[in-house]
């Protein structure tokens, strides 16, 4: 049988932000985000991924166009 | 939904029993194993006894030990077949290397041929034969929730609630699939257009029942879902604008431009929090991410393959569309 190995004191990682290396950075909850012309955009989704390259064609939500950016464009 | 049409041996012997009010099913496992589109709608079949069942079967038979049995050996065919197709990717780790992985690996595309040159009649095509996934989306992956340790449970959990509308009805993504479709004037119940489908549709659609519905297969199911997170929000920034080029209504577009940013933060969950939780509990189950992701894509590059072959696309085309 498999047993996971979660003791009933495991304390998990549960962070409201993460940087995700090469791409966006994801962020638990509701919040409101000003862009750089003041413009505000509220996130809709349980977690929500903020673009940190500057290139999405739906910012500031990520869109995946990072991927497609060379090595020393995408976010640390 | 009613039975199909069957393609074959197998699927004529097997339906009309399913249809009849015996439950010997005797006669169909005589017919033996069978091959192609007949087993492949055999088992699909199968599957479907335990999603929303046919209006013509009792549903008494999901569990009829005879038909079980013949759900395995069609099983065990594909399993093989698939497995035969993959080698595990060597010294790499799912957490940090599945996602550059997968944009290595560059398999045919519908989405570029869609977004540029595909007529009308063509998407057409693709809604709905697309549409028996579509419509069951994040179905498969959801038996797997009971198998996991609490990270990876939780984790999945989450992605999942987006999935599924994070409790709005009317946010639940195959409801959205159906909402496009019956704007576009096509049938958007469940499981409509299986007649149409190839057999690489009813293969894709079959590995992902396989992997859901075995606990053994726990670690393939996560990899295959996070190899589909990672394959699906360029390509939907592609459908939705080929769908806006040849004037499809705005219902079918928004299931695309959902897509495009739920899935950016899809794949990011699915390769972090529930693959890595799954493999911080499993780490054996490493080899298994990788044949379920690799699964994801080999069956998307067949899949698309017939499509562009169907359309009259030569390779020269298809590697241009990729
Ligand atoms: S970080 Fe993903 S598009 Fe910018
Ligand atoms: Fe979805
Ligand atoms: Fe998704």
């Amino acid at each position: 049988m498999n047993t996971p190995p979660d003791g009933a004191s495991t304390r998990f990682d549960h962070p409201d932000m993460v940087l995700c290396p090469g791409g966006p950075m994801l962020l638990r909850g509701k919040h409101t985000i000003m862009d750089a012309d003041g413009v505000e955009h509220e996130t809709t989704r349980p977690v929500t991924a903020v673009c940190r390259c500057d290139k999405s064609a739906s910012f500031p939500w990520c869109d995946g166009t990072h991927k497609v950016l060379p090595d020393r464009l995408r976010p640390a | 939904m009613q039975i199909p049409q069957p393609r074959g041996p197998l699927t004529e012997a097997l339906f009309s029993a399913l249809r009849s009010v015996s439950d010997d099913f005797y006669s169909v496992l005589a017919v033996g194993s069978s091959d192609g589109e007949d087993a492949a709608l055999a088992l699909w079949v199968l599957y479907e006894l335990h999603y929303l069942g046919f209006d013509d079967v009792p549903d008494a038979l999901e569990w009829d030990p005879q038909l079980l049995r013949l759900r395995s050996v069609l099983e065990r065919d594909l399993e093989l077949r698939l497995r035969e197709r993959f080698t595990a990717p060597q010294g790499l780790s799912v957490v940090d290397d599945l996602l550059d992985w997968v944009d290595e690996q560059d398999g045919a595309s519908v989405a570029g041929h869609v977004h540029r040159y595909a007529d009308r009649e063509q998407v057409i095509e693709l809604l709905r034969v697309r549409s028996i996934y579509h419509l069951k989306e994040s179905d498969p992956v959801a038996w797997v929730v009971p198998r996991l340790g609490v990270a990876a449970k939780a984790a999945l959990m989450e992605l999942q609630f987006d999935e599924y509308g994070n409790g709005d009805p009317n946010r639940l993504h195959h409801h959205l699939y159906a909402r496009g479709m019956e704007a576009s004037g096509l049938e958007a119940s469940y499981g409509a257009h299986i007649d149409e489908a190839p057999l690489e549709v009813l293969e894709q659609n079959n590995a992902m029942s396989l992997f859901g519905l075995h606990r053994r297969l726990r670690g393939a199911a996560l990899g295959h879902l996070a190899a589909f997170e990672a394959t699906s929000s360029l390509p939907s920034r592609r459908m939705a604008q080929g769908l806006e080029r040849l004037g499809f209504p705005a219902e079918m577009v928004e299931y695309y431009t959902e897509h495009l940013e739920a899935d950016a933060v899809h794949e990011q969950l699915a390769v972090r929090t529930i693959c890595g939780g799954l493999l911080a509990d499993e780490p054996e189950l490493a080899e298994d991410v990788w044949f379920g992701a690799f699964t994801c894509l080999d069956l998307e590059d067949r899949f698309a393959q017939a499509m562009l072959e169907r359309w009259g696309l030569g390779e020269e085309r298809q590697e241009e569309v990729a």
